[in-house]
């Protein structure tokens, strides 16, 4: 019980500071950038995102389990998860539109776009590459998402800032934001040496 | 239909990395070294030139409602394809490029162009602009291969040449290990994107003062 404590508590450390999704995979950047000129919409964003993470973790590992491994289609797994998230992202974003149409139309675009979002479909791939079990996989979707929604909420802070130095004109925007992004990147690497000692 | 001038946006005025901004997650990622970047530039360039023949043949009875829906299942259907072609004849590859490969599914350049381009546009103008946003790919993704591995490991043409090792240019000591790593991703291509936007710029003015 003990070691399973320690292995989630390490998937979890690890999803949100050492192996960040964004930071050290690199899943996830189109939205991170797209969507972090205003911290509010990072944080509504990185909030969705980790909803729709956690949710295709569990989903996904049951229709894989159940139903690709089960009739040996696993070759179909990528059209099978990408289906999984996109009627997910369709129903949450009905949900939404529903019940707090304030956020709704906070996200926008966003929203949809969350189908595209290679983080979502990444957690699950890694998922089953690791060959998590149903509570890791959960772990590691939810906690990825957070460390999502740290690194975006982090760099829509300093790019909020950023608007107002001075820079070269051929670096202002995309350019600038991304050097932003890779000094972040170099301090979250100092979380490398994490580990949980088990 | 105008060849000349799709090239010239595929590759300049309107490259998907550069200038467009899409596709940034593999263009970051798996850019370290020149053999990774070929072969995902190749497989990219193929699966964008196949979806946008299929889906510019199918755009009259795709109904407007669930395009983006059969956009992605047309896409994943060729990613899946090419995904077992890799790991059957180019395990090497398909081992070192790992999950980026499925996650071709959602690189936002096929995506981008299905809904911007193929959706509106015929067949033959479809392929081609299919094949030459694919190069403009290919060529941004291999240019930050070289920069990362010759600055970064000293190191030309890694994974292909001289029995995978690559020909050493900078001795071992010398080189900017920082740049192999995912700080560089996010350096070399903010560095790549603004020295576009000064040429773009530059190029721009020059025409308003003739």
């Amino acid at each position: 019980m003990s070691s399973g404590l320690i292995n989630i508590f390490s998937i979890a450390l690890g999803a949100i500071l050492a192996n960040n999704f964004i930071f050290s995979q690199f899943l996830g950047i189109c939205p991170f950038l797209g969507v972090s000129k205003k911290l509010d919409t990072a944080l509504g964003m990185g909030v969705a995102v980790t909803f729709v993470m956690g949710l295709a973790s569990a989903v996904c590992y049951a229709v894989n389990e159940f139903i690709l491994v089960k009739f040996n289609l696993e070759y179909m797994q990528t059209v099978a998860f990408i289906l999984v998230i996109a009627s997910l992202v369709q129903f949450i974003e009905m949900f939404l539109q529903k019940s707090m149409p304030a956020l709704y139309t906070a996200l926008g675009i966003y929203l949809p776009l969350i189908t595209t979002n290679c983080a979502v479909l990444g957690v699950v791939l890694l998922n089953v590459q690791n060959n998590y079990n149903f509570i890791d996989s959960l772990v590691y979707g939810i906690t990825g998402g957070l460390g999502f929604l740290l690194a975006i909420v982090l760099f829509a802070g300093v790019r909020e800032r950023n608007v107002f130095a001075d820079c070269p004109k051929c670096f202002e925007g995309f350019p600038i934001a991304l050097v932003t992004a890779g000094l972040m990147a170099l301090s979250f690497m100092g979380f490398s040496g994490l580990s949980v000692f088990g | 239909m105008n060849i000349g001038k799709q090239f010239k946006e595929g590759m300049i005025t309107n490259n998907p990395v550069l200038v467009q901004l899409l596709g940034m997650c593999s263009t970051m990622a798996i850019t370290t070294s020149f053999f990774n970047g070929l072969g995902m530039g190749v497989a990219v360039t193929i699966i964008l030139t196949l979806s946008n023949i299929i889906i510019s043949a199918m755009r009259k009875i795709i109904p407007d409602k669930i395009r983006i829906a059969m956009f992605i299942v047309v896409i994943a259907g060729f990613v899946t394809c090419v995904d077992l072609l890799l790991q059957a004849f180019v395990p090497a590859l398909s081992e070192s490029l790992g999950v980026f490969i499925p996650l071709i599914v959602v690189n936002c350049i096929i995506l981008g162009r299905a809904e911007a381009f193929s959706y509106k546009n015929g067949i033959g103008a479809s392929l081609f602009d299919g094949i030459f946003q694919g190069i403009g790919y290919t060529v941004v993704l291999i240019v930050m291969c070289v920069i990362r591995e010759l600055l970064g490991a000293g190191t030309f043409g890694g994974g292909l040449l001289n029995g995978g090792d690559g020909i050493r240019i900078i001795p071992e000591a010398f080189g900017v290990k920082i740049l192999t790593l995912p700080v560089g991703g996010f350096l070399v291509l903010g560095c790549l994107i603004a020295l576009m936007q000064w040429a773009l710029a530059r190029s721009k003015k020059k025409e308003e003062t003739k």
